[in-house]
């Protein structure tokens, strides 16, 4: 019987309300405070949470190294190929308006998709950086 | 969706120019293999100079800056990029440097840089290439001190990358003294903002104006130029400010020295003439302030001084970055002559050193492929061995003293002519003083290769590969040509300075 037993079971049940408050940040981010940076620092918190208490293995297999790596650049792809898409539908780069035929809706159609490219850097990159303090000296 | 045609095109140019290095660069980090890294590279330096030339091409036939808005919002509200001639220029002579020296890379980086961080190697040039272009296109100070920073984290990891240890030390320094000129940067644009509540170089001009009747305003401002002034030249290696450079060009691979010697204080001396000539103006800068004064004693003690310091360098690649130093004493000589001529020479000295510096330590890459050295122990005799590297060497060096009939010689011309306008005719002295120490240098760089007997490593040595040696002769010859035809550097550049002198009447 490991005595860690109170942290691993207290982890598991805070787990699943750390992804969703960085959802509810993410999607608030529109309105009020919050947006893709909070909610990709406090998504990535949760994996860097499981893997101080279940080891480090364990957290590779949740998130792996590989995919990591490919979140940093992924998210922003993400971002300048919003950019690039309303470029293509005749606006500007990072022009929202064709995106949706009505102006506000487009917006936040717009605003979605870029929050969404910044949540996966983010949470990529803190993760990353996470892996990257806790191997050193150990490979 | 509407069809991709140059109709289309055209109208986005200007933000093309930075986005297509960055889907660039996040294309390979997806690619593990480095030589399909270096293809998409290859791809996208080449398009540039397209887009870059025809940007350049119409702003000089209009006449118009050609102004982009990101998200469609105007210009004090939203972040615009501006292309006037100043602007197109540097932006031609950054993506044509980045171009050119892509069919030299794949050989350099496969023999300098392990396999898995091939790939990422590439990300990281065209990350820099992007932030250095972006600086030049840009018309917001913010954006331009984001691109300024992309293109410096960018840096650090190509010389980092060197196989020297000392590579890390190097780019350590340099990272400690980056970020000290890009906080300095931002402390004097925060100044500005808090001044005049915007970040648009030409708002930012036409409120200053205003701003600095006001004698409380006035001290902020003058405060904001002196950080601004001091953090862009760190940026730029304005003499006593240089410390960095030496390790940083002599230690990182022969790929990313020759690349940033012809690009990265280009892009830093174009933010410098930007905002003394088109945000400060010179009316707080000359009337008030001993600007040109400082410039013309810095530029003249880097002519010199760096000079001095490459006669005396034993590691060929070092002594090119002290040449370089001394070089931007140069164009920030004309400069601080603040006249049509002087400015004309400056800046046709920037496209004619980017060229010449370019072709000589892509000649040191050549060599360090060879022989895995660029001591001049090591590169005795070396001539011999590899006559086109080393004749493409001694045809851009001579360019370097500034020998008629070569690029150097009309950049140095327009800046003696600008100093006699000016009435110092001392500096005209000065100008001819420094290029004889310049022939010292290479003089004893080309008795080394040419005239010693072979070392243990040159006698083995062969002669480059096609594709080094393709890149090399086009800027040799390049560097030739421009010193007969000058309508692509003197003309273009007497408008960039009319330009520029244009905003401070």
């Amino acid at each position: 019987m490991r005595l860690d037993l109170i942290l691993r079971v207290g982890a598991k049940l805070i787990l699943p309300f750390i992804l969703l408050f960085a959802l509810y940040v993410q999607f608030h981010g529109d309105y009020g405070p919050g947006g893709g940076f909070q909610a990709g620092v406090i998504s990535a918190g949760m994996v860097i949470l499981y893997a101080i208490i279940f080891g480090i293995r364990a957290a590779k297999q949740v998130a792996p190294p590989r995919v990591v790596e490919m979140m940093v650049p992924g998210g922003v792809l993400i971002y300048a190929g919003t950019g690039a898409y309303t470029m293509l539908l005749g606006g500007n780069f990072l022009e929202y308006t064709p995106l949706a035929h009505d102006f506000l809706h487009a917006h936040e159609w717009g605003i979605f998709s870029v929050e969404i490219g910044v949540l996966v850097t983010v949470c990529g990159t803190m993760i990353a950086m996470f892996y990257a303090f806790a191997e050193r000296g150990r490979s | 969706m509407s069809s991709l045609s140059w109709g289309t095109i055209e109208p986005h140019l200007p933000i093309l120019l930075v986005i297509l290095p960055l889907f660039g660069s996040l294309l390979t980090t997806f690619l593990r293999k480095g030589i399909l890294a270096w293809l998409i590279a290859l791809a996208v330096t080449l398009v540039l100079p397209v887009f870059s030339i025809a940007l350049l091409m119409k702003v000089m036939e209009t006449g118009q800056p050609i102004v982009y808005q990101i998200g469609n919002w105007p210009a004090p509200v939203g972040i615009v990029y501006k292309v006037d001639q100043l602007s197109a220029y540097v932006l031609t002579v950054i993506s044509l440097i980045g171009a050119v020296i892509m069919p030299f890379a794949r050989r350099s980086v496969a023999a300098e840089i392990q396999e898995p961080a091939q790939s990422w190697y590439y990300t990281m040039y065209l990350l820099c290439l992007c932030g250095l272009l972006g600086i030049v296109i840009t018309g917001d100070a913010f954006n331009a001190f984001v691109f300024l920073e992309i293109s410096s984290l960018a840096t650090y990891v190509l010389i980092a990358m060197g196989r020297h240890r000392r590579a890390l030390l190097a780019a350590y320094q340099y990272l400690i003294m980056g970020t000290i000129g890009a906080t300095m940067y931002i402390i004097g644009i925060g100044l500005l903002y808090v001044v005049t509540g915007t970040l648009n170089f030409d708002d930012l001009a036409d409120r200053l104006r205003l701003a600095i009747a006001d004698p409380g305003y006035r001290n902020a401002v003058i405060t904001a130029l002196g950080f601004i002034f001091v953090g862009v030249s760190l940026k730029l290696a304005l003499f006593p400010m240089h410390v960095w450079l030496p390790n940083a060009y002599a230690y990182a691979p022969s790929l990313a020295t020759a690349f940033l010697a012809g690009t990265a204080t280009k892009a830093a001396i174009y933010l410098l003439l930007r905002l003394i000539f088109s945000v400060f103006g010179v009316a707080l800068t000359i009337d008030n302030l001993p600007i040109p004064q400082i410039l013309l004693v810095l530029s003249i003690a880097a002519m010199f001084i760096a000079s001095f310091s490459a006669v005396f360098e034993e590691n060929a690649k070092r002594m090119l970055a002290y040449s370089s130093v001394a070089q931007v004493g140069y164009i920030m000589l004309g400069v601080a002559l603040i006249n049509q001529a002087g400015l004309t020479g400056a800046l046709a000295h920037i496209a004619n050193h980017a060229i010449m510096k370019t072709a000589l330590f892509l000649a040191l890459g050549a060599v360090f492929y060879r022989i895995g050295s660029v001591m001049y122990s090591d590169m005795a005799g070396i001539g011999r061995k590899m006559p086109l590297t080393m004749g493409a060497f001694a045809v851009a060096g001579i360019g370097l003293m500034g020998t008629p009939g070569t690029a150097g010689f009309i950049s140095k011309w327009y800046l003696g002519i600008g100093a006699i306008d000016a009435g110092m005719y001392s500096v005209v002295f000065l100008i001819v003083a420094s290029s004889l120490i310049s022939v010292i240098y290479i003089g004893r760089i080309t008795e080394v290769v040419w005239f010693r007997e072979p070392s243990e490593a040159a006698k083995t040595a062969k002669e480059a590969p096609l594709s080094m040696l393709i890149p090399l002769w086009i800027l040799a010859l390049a560097t030739l040509y421009l010193g007969f035809d000058t309508r692509a550097t003197v003309d273009v550049a007497a408008k960039a300075a009319e330009v520029l002198l244009g905003g401070i009447r």
